[in-house]
């Protein structure tokens, strides 16, 4: 119980050190030791996607990942897109689409959307709805029936290509 | 140079939710992220059995674990009942009575010494036979399962109107059939959660994800052997309700008996395992259902009789038949007709409400059997139906009053938008080809309270709205926020009425001790009762304001309007103040006034009588919707390419929030017909995670349309009517209808899934 291991990376730009007990998820330790309680537990065995984060550069489920696995990591969550003034502009086309009911999947739902955007990123190959829906398949939402999650998504992905 | 400010209305428009911004940025603090000062953490011991006697249970290697702040087992509690017919307990004392019950609870310093002290709990057990199936439970000499309850009967309810036998006797064609609706679940996004704290003066703070507030109080006190006055409800943001928080479950009792006892804070949180077996389902519902009809098309009458699985307790789930019974008596005209329900306590499972209450049933099974009699008397799907569609003005056998009815028009514009007797009709040619994939198209219909539902005494909602010397506006409603956009709509009625941005507008909605009363957000009530409320505060407000401007004007308050932060002519725009200052020298004089205005809306409906008649709601909508599916006769599986909704919605208010809560609800019920059964066998949930338990995901979403009818309802505020639930009623026998279009075979138990539709297709 006792025995906690030292763990240190990038969070959000800002450099963390942080203990952890070995059994702890990323998921916990990003919501009980950094208060960045903007990933949620929703079902913790990697069905719903509510807890995805980056981490190097890839969307994780970071409830199955041990937080002693983040030493020497590059993570941004929810909190890091965007700044402290300001929405990031996948997160303004959630707003501005309606996606967003209850909202507990978004944060996860959110950063899995600008992943898959910033993927396609270069390609000659629009993302078509489809594509999109398929690279939202592990996000889990009970409210919004996902049609403008992928307006919005659909949006910013043409806003960005022709930008 | 005067200003000039022409008119803006922000109904119909496309208003994001006030909420938004923060739940995107991940800064919502939803009660699973609350930690307070002192807080403990709750875990309950669920017994593994489905059906057994406690002859032991020891708490002592549990209560020594250090970091074990209170061990309470239901001995150690006086015997308090709750629930709908007050048959349930916090924690079980004796015996257990299905696989749900709790029979020990921890508060510890961590979850994890909590999980460790629930493992060193010994329980002994000595089992009873036990009884699932509703038809078994009333057979003599079945187990019993609640001592009150010897022969296991729970609710029944009956209705009757005309002479069954008569109209049987001039039908030309009679159907019978039978329908097995399953066991579903919510899925709230958010897990069950709670956190209780106790003052020294027995008070109780309860931080809850109830749906209704006010209510809560009363139906928790019993459990805690409180008074209901001595509680209050804090209501955090959230992740989902759909019904599932509209009654007191037996966690959020024990998470403050845990808390009384322990004198601290404790927070208990469900994991998703818990969150599949122990919260509230669907109701399952077997139907018998007997119909007739003429020749030329014409109802004569329905026979329904439907058996409920009580489950081991009840909750809001037996009294879903209110609302069935209301499709099954007032959904086309139906001249004569006979309900009867039973429902009957097994050792399974109980159910709550979810989206739909009662209707998500009736309508799969109305909607299936209104296609089985078109197809028998030779008439097309539609024409079927709009024989036997009501007309404005018509009465229900239940005293429902179609003031505006206008299921006839939904149904030509579904069919008109689909295309839809072309398709049908071709579809049932290609029934017989060998190509794999076959096409379907499939319409259903319903109706549901619009206006609210009275079936409390009162069916109101109060506001308290008041406007500060800088013009911006607080406005406190009874209405809950549970992520379906009241906030969004009550703050587009002020901005309205009173001019100002909606950046000036503060929603106050998440407490017991400032909110004034409301029911719920229950019966797709809220746009309806809450914006009423608001909308009659807001226009207080604003007489109040305009009188005031009035007196130091040549203008009078009836030529004014408020724009833009300003008082000003209605037919020219021109400014004559702007309203911060007006209110400043409506406060600061020797006559001072402060614009406060309080309101409570009743909505004109009526409670049932004893026979079950009485207008229940004070308006009623109607939508049609069709789908187009794909089925794949080697896999099973059935797409759904396309849904066309058209719907009744009075007016739209927020078309953002309006599209959002159609699309929502068609996913659920879209879950609802091809993949989602929660699996019960011999009372133990064989699919307690989302591996196993299919939700629609982005790629099973089909392709949405959307039409709206505005009938303008004279009731509803600015002309709305409720919508929640229709969306989340209709699609699921629209699909049903639609496979059977492409495949000719009927599902009498949804969900349709591969499995099942392979099954048949290569029977």
């Amino acid at each position: 119980m006792s025995l906690e291991i030292e763990v240190g990376f990038t969070l959000n730009g800002r450099t963390v050190q942080v203990k952890v007990p070995p059994g702890m998820t990323t998921l916990a330790m990003l919501r009980e030791k950094l208060d960045m309680t903007g990933g949620k537990l929703a079902c913790g065995e990697g069905e719903c996607g509510a807890c995805t984060v980056k981490i190097d550069g890839r969307t994780i489920n970071s409830c199955l990942m041990f937080a002693v696995d983040c030493d020497g990591r590059d993570i941004q969550t929810i909190e890091g897109l965007g700044s402290v003034a300001g929405l990031e502009i996948m997160q303004q086309a959630f707003v501005e689409h309606g996606a967003i009911q209850c909202g507990y999947c978004m944060p996860g739902m959110i950063m899995q959307a600008r992943y898959l955007v910033d993927q396609n990123a270069g390609n000659d190959q629009k993302l078509s709805r489809e594509d999109i829906a398929r690279g939202l398949e592990g996000n889990v939402c009970r409210c919004s029936g996902y049609t403008k999650v992928v307006d919005a998504v659909a949006a910013v992905a043409l806003e960005e290509a022709s930008a | 140079m005067s200003t000039v400010i022409e008119k803006k209305t922000v109904i119909g428009k496309r208003i994001p939710k006030p909420d938004a911004p923060d739940k995107a940025t991940g800064r919502t603090i939803y009660i699973n992220d609350m930690v307070l000062p002192r807080m403990l953490f709750g875990k309950i011991l669920h017994t593994d059995r489905v059906h057994a006697k406690i002859i032991s249970i020891d708490t002592s290697a549990a209560k020594a674990l250090p970091g074990v702040h209170t061990v309470l087992t239901g001995d150690d509690i006086p015997v308090l009942r709750f629930g709908t017919t007050r048959d349930n307990v916090p924690l079980k004392a004796g015996k257990v009575r299905c696989i749900r019950d709790e029979v020990a609870a921890v508060a510890a310093e961590s979850e994890a010494i909590a999980a460790e002290a629930l493992g060193l709990i010994k329980v002994e057990y000595e089992d009873l036979p036990p009884v699932f199936s509703p038809t078994e439970a009333l057979r003599e000499g079945a187990p019993v399962v609640q001592e009150d309850h010897p022969d296991n009967r729970s609710l029944a309810y009956e209705f009757s109107h005309g002479d069954i036998a008569a109209a049987e006797a001039e039908s030309d064609v009679v159907l019978e059939h039978q329908f097995d609706l399953p066991y579903v679940t919510h899925c709230c996004m958010g897990p069950g959660c709670v956190i209780a704290d106790f003052d020294t003066a027995g008070k109780l703070t309860i931080y809850s994800q109830t749906q209704y507030p006010y209510n809560y109080k009363m139906d928790l006190a019993p459990a805690l052997g409180i008074h209901p006055g001595d509680i209050r409800v804090i209501q955090p943001p959230v992740g989902g309700a759909f019904g599932s928080k509209l009654d007191v479950y037996p966690f959020e009792p024990i998470c403050a008996l845990l808390a009384r006892a322990a004198g601290r804070p404790v927070k208990l949180t469900f994991s998703r395992e818990e969150e599949f077996i122990n919260s509230p389902t669907r109701q399952p519902v077997e139907f018998k259902i007997r119909s007739g009809v003429k020749k030329d098309g014409t109802l004569t009458f329905r026979s329904v009789d439907c058996l409920l699985n009580n489950g081991a307790y009840t909750s809001w789930g037996p009294t879903t038949p209110v609302i069935q019974m209301r499709t099954f008596t007032g959904h086309f005209r139906v001249p004569v007709v006979e309900y009867k329900s039973q429902s009957v306590y097994t050792n399974s499972v109980y159910a709550g409400s979810f989206r739909g209450y009662g209707n998500v049933q009736a309508t799969y099974v109305t909607a299936s059997v209104m296609d089985m009699l078109a197809e028998e008397v030779g008439m097309d799907p539609i024409a079927f139906r709009l024989k036997n569609a009501q007309h404005s003005g018509e009465i229900t056998p239940q005293g429902s009053i179609l003031d505006d009815c206008r299921l006839g028009e939904c149904i030509e514009i579904a069919a008109e938008k689909t295309d839809f007797l072309r398709k049908h009709e071709a579809n049932i040619g290609n029934r017989d080809q060998s190509a794999r994939f076959k096409y379907g198209i499939g319409i259903a219909t319903s109706i549901h309270n619009a206006g609210g539902a009275k079936i409390h005494k009162s069916d109101g909602c109060g506001t308290i709205l008041k406007l500060d010397d800088y013009a911006r506006a607080t406005l406190i409603t009874g209405a809950s926020e549970i992520g379906q956009g009241i906030d969004a709509v009550l703050t587009q009625i002020v901005m309205e009425e009173l001019g100002i941005p909606m950046s000036d507008i503060t929603i106050v909605n998440n407490d017991t001790a400032l909110g004034p009363w409301d029911v719920g957000v229950h019966a797709s009530r809220t746009t309806f009762i809450a914006g009423n409320s608001a909308l009659r505060a807001a226009r207080a407000a604003r007489k109040q304001v305009l009188d005031a401007a009035a007196k130091q004007s040549n203008v009078t308050a009836e030529e004014m309007d408020l724009r833009s932060g300003y008082v000003v002519q209605a037919d020219n725009g021109v400014a004559i103040i702007k309203l911060d200052k007006l209110l400043r020298q409506m406060h600061f004089t020797d006559e001072p006034e402060l614009v406060m205005v309080t309101e409570y809306y009743e909505p004109p409906s009526e409670l049932e009588d004893k026979n079950h008649v009485g207008n229940l709601s004070a308006t009623w909508a109607h939508g049609a919707y069709v789908a187009e599916v794909r089925v794949d006769t080697e896999t099973g599986e059935v797409k759904v390419l396309k849904m066309t909704a058209v719907q009744d919605v009075g007016r739209v208010i927020n078309q953002l929030g309006i599209e959002g809560q159609m699309e929502g609800g068609i996913s659920v019920s879209l879950g609802y017909a091809l993949s989602e059964e929660l699996q019960i066998r011999d009372g133990k949930v064989l699919n307690p995670s989302f591996r196993d338990y299919k939700v629609p995901t982005a790629p099973e979403t089909p392709e949405i349309e959307l039409h709206f009818v505005e009938s303008n309802c004279k009731e509803g505020p600015m002309g709305a009517k409720g919508i929640a639930e229709l969306p989340a009623i209709i699609p699921a026998p629209a699909i049903a209808n639609a496979v059977y279009n492409a495949i000719g075979i009927r599902f009498f138990a949804p969900p349709m899934t591969p499995e099942k539709v392979a099954r048949a297709l290569h029977q």
